[in-house]
């Protein structure tokens, strides 16, 4: 009688612990998902991380205000602004807006600007053919640059909406890929 | 004929520990296999994390006495509030459930011990070892833990030494409760007596039955958490950093998706307590057994889908927000029901008021006032106001303390005298249930208008409009902690000696536990029980 129970004690440990390890590995599906699900439903306020094919057909029948937010991360010794605070553009028209940064260490410096737009349910309509953000801005010490970003509200543009923000955050690239630099905490 | 033979020799077998039942000796709890032991030291290891997390929150209550800094500089009270919840969630309330599962699931289907008796001992000793990792933590550079107990990216990131010490006691505790889950769904599914069918379950047991499913979906997913937390500290993977294209806002919702589900971890088994003791105490069947079974199942399986609830303000879609507002709301229909089945249970019953009825009474009464806040909480648009207000903290305290403490305290003064063969001092019960009951609400109840009126939580300083209250309920959480002390005294009375308890303790109780000898001998039901 005992050997059947540790038989059937077995298979069925076995089992719970096989649930264990997928949902373990679940919890790391989660990670793709996420950026799916964002993309699917539009949701997050992620940007396309590559330039956009598009076609200029201007409506202009209607004006959306751009705002432009430029943000350093955690006081990285950069200066980082936008040239205009912000612009009444047209959907379908190709419109271009400069970022200014600036090195303000004297050593090169290697940084990456991550785009975020709001409200999140229009990033898919805010498409960019041309931007700094990506790919890698290498600074040489105390150099300043004006970074252009191209971009184009589809004429699909939401109805109701009538103003957006483009946020840009700067983050200084020491920090990542496991570099150990003197101030770990970015303080 | 051969099965009676193999009988015997089990029994032989059993006789090899000694012929009083239990080895002697450091070895008995060391190297123990047996339930009742284990479940024991599950209880005492409880109990004395119980007092660990009180005093810490000892500490923060005296700070915020009164308005200004009076005793401990703020990143100590950020340690001592995230300490606090770590302690109480994965060291007294979690185990204490574990506990009562492994002392009372084979009492109560009929079984000799559990499954697996081995991995018993093993997930019960991991617990020390996860917690010397994680209090040690208090002693190292940068000091403990002070992000919170939800370890929110960025600013978990800032923890010092002890950010791997914190992940890895995470690992072991949640490798800890695992296994005892699985354990528990073995025990059920294999070594029920032969006509025990599911639906002649206890409902402790069945509470805990899915209890144990919960953790081994959600628990996983919390050690995959905080590894993601692990290599972006250490090994520059990027999961939660925005700058290589990760999102801090993903790590809300892998932890969400297992919070949500251990907060009910942490509910559903007290659920299964008051349900045997309220039927005892009205001497009348449980009201409504098989909605019990089924809103227990549903309020599981919901509680996988409303994690989002508690992040509506990261700036989530209308439709999302929508979503998760409607699916928290349908939670109150099974909880509802269960909060019904009680209450009618005692309908027209003969009701005594000894003290294990006194706390299940005052758990349906103070759970559901925490269950109605949480309803609040569930509205997105108002949520916006209470959001990390002190109102959460009133809300989630009501369903954990005068919940899920009241219902162990409960468990423990219903089940003690099947333990240890005596009865337990009444009188004193009693003052301990009033000096709880009294208290746990001085201590909360205040925290309800300080969130409404907007005071945040996890601050070390307020503005003086908070003070009032804010005093009150620090004297409530001393007076609370210190009458912790007359249950300890209780139990301590009660193992040592007193009136005699005999087979059933109480006046005709339902369930198997009740047909054995009190003090449960060492070994019960090697052969199995008859179910009727």
């Amino acid at each position: 009688m005992s050997k059947v129970k540790h038989g059937a004690h077995f298979s069925l440990t076995t089992q719970l612990f096989a649930l264990v390890v997928a949902m373990f590995g679940f919890g790391f599906a989660l990670v793709p998902l996420y950026d799916v699900f964002c993309q699917i439903l539009g949701i997050g306020g992620k940007t396309a991380a590559q330039a956009a094919e598009v076609l200029e057909a201007p409506d202009l029948n209607r004006e959306i205000v751009v705002e432009f937010v430029a943000t350093v991360n955690q006081g990285a010794p950069w200066e980082f602004r936008a040239e205009v605070a912000e612009m009444r553009v047209h959907p379908g028209k190709l419109y271009e807006a400069t970022f200014i940064a600036r090195n303000l260490t004297s050593r090169p410096l290697v940084g990456q600007a991550v785009p975020s737009v709001a409200p999140g349910q229009v990033a898919k309509y805010f498409k960019k053919t041309e931007c700094f953000c990506f790919e890698l801005q290498s600074f040489s010490a105390d150099e300043s640059r004006d970074m252009p970003v191209v971009f184009i509200l589809d004429p699909e543009f939401p109805k109701h909406i009538d103003r957006i923000t483009l946020s840009y955050t700067f983050f200084a690239m020491e920090n990542l890929a496991g570099v150990v630099t003197e101030n770990p905490s970015g303080t | 004929m051969g099965s009676e033979y193999e009988a015997t020799a089990d029994q032989h077998h059993a006789d090899d520990h000694g012929h009083n039942g239990a080895p002697s000796g450091i070895k008995r709890w060391l190297f123990s296999t047996n339930h009742k032991d284990i479940g024991t030291m599950y209880l005492v290891f409880s109990l004395l994390m119980f007092f660990i997390g009180g005093m810490m929150i000892m500490i923060v209550r005296a700070e915020l006495f009164q308005p200004g800094l009076q005793f401990v500089d703020p990143a100590f009270f950020n340690q001592m509030t995230t300490m606090h919840a770590l302690v109480m969630v994965f060291g007294a309330v979690m185990p204490a459930f574990v506990g009562l599962a492994n002392w009372m699931i084979p009492l109560m289907v009929g079984a000799p011990d559990m499954a697996l008796p081995r991995m018993n001992n093993w997930s019960f000793w991991l617990l020390p070892v996860g917690f010397s990792f994680l209090l040690g933590t208090l002693f190292m550079p940068g000091g403990a833990p002070a992000a919170g107990w939800t370890m929110y990216p960025p600013l978990v990131m800032q923890t010092g030494d002890a950010f791997p010490y914190m992940v890895f006691a995470v690992h072991i505790l949640g490798a800890s409760s695992i296994m005892g889950a699985i354990n528990i769904i073995v025990t059920i599914m294999n070594m029920r007596a032969p006509q025990m069918t599911l639906l002649k379950m206890p409902l402790f047991v069945w509470t805990w039955f899915i209890t144990a499913f919960l953790l081994l979906a959600a628990m996983p997913v919390f050690a995959g958490a905080v590894t993601m937390l692990l290599f972006d500290q250490f090994f520059g993977a990027h999961f939660f950093n925005a700058a290589g294209g990760g999102d801090p806002v993903m790590f809300q919702h892998i932890f969400w998706f297992f919070g949500h589900p251990e907060v009910y971890i942490m509910i559903l088994p007290a659920f299964g307590i008051v349900s045997e003791i309220i039927p005892t105490f009205a001497r009348k069947p449980l009201f409504g057994y098989n909605s019990m079974v089924f809103a227990t199942a549903s309020i599981a399986f919901l509680s996988f889908i409303v994690w989002a609830h508690h992040m509506f303000t990261v700036g989530m879609p209308l439709a999302g927000e929508l979503f998760f507002m409607f699916s928290t709301m349908l939670i109150a229909v099974p909880t509802g029901i269960k909060v019904c089945n009680w209450i009618a249970t005692m309908w027209r019953g003969s009701m005594t008021f000894e003290t294990p009825m006194l706390f299940s009474l005052a758990f349906v009464f103070l759970f559901t006032i925490g269950g109605f806040s949480g309803l609040m909480l569930a509205i997105t648009p108002v949520d916006f106001q209470y959001h990390d207000t002190y109102f959460v903290v009133a809300h989630f305290h009501y369903v954990l303390v005068p919940g899920s403490v009241f219902a162990i305290m409960a468990a423990v003064y219903y089940w003690l005298p099947k333990w240890t063969g005596h009865m337990v001092d009444e009188k004193l019960g009693k003052i301990h249930f009033w000096l709880s009951a009294i208290f746990v609400n001085i201590t909360f109840f205040p925290q309800h208008f300080l969130g409404l009126a907007g005071m945040p939580r996890r601050i070390p300083d307020y503005s003086t409009q908070f003070a009032d209250f804010n005093m009150m309920s620090s004297i409530g959480a001393f007076g609370f902690g210190l009458s912790q002390l007359l249950f300890v005294y209780i139990v301590y009375q009660a193992v040592k000696g007193g009136e005699k308890a005999d087979r059933q303790v109480w006046d005709n109780p339902i369930g198997l536990e009740w047909t054995v000898p009190s003090p449960a001998p060492h070994h019960t039901f090697e052969t199995a029980p008859e179910v009727r």
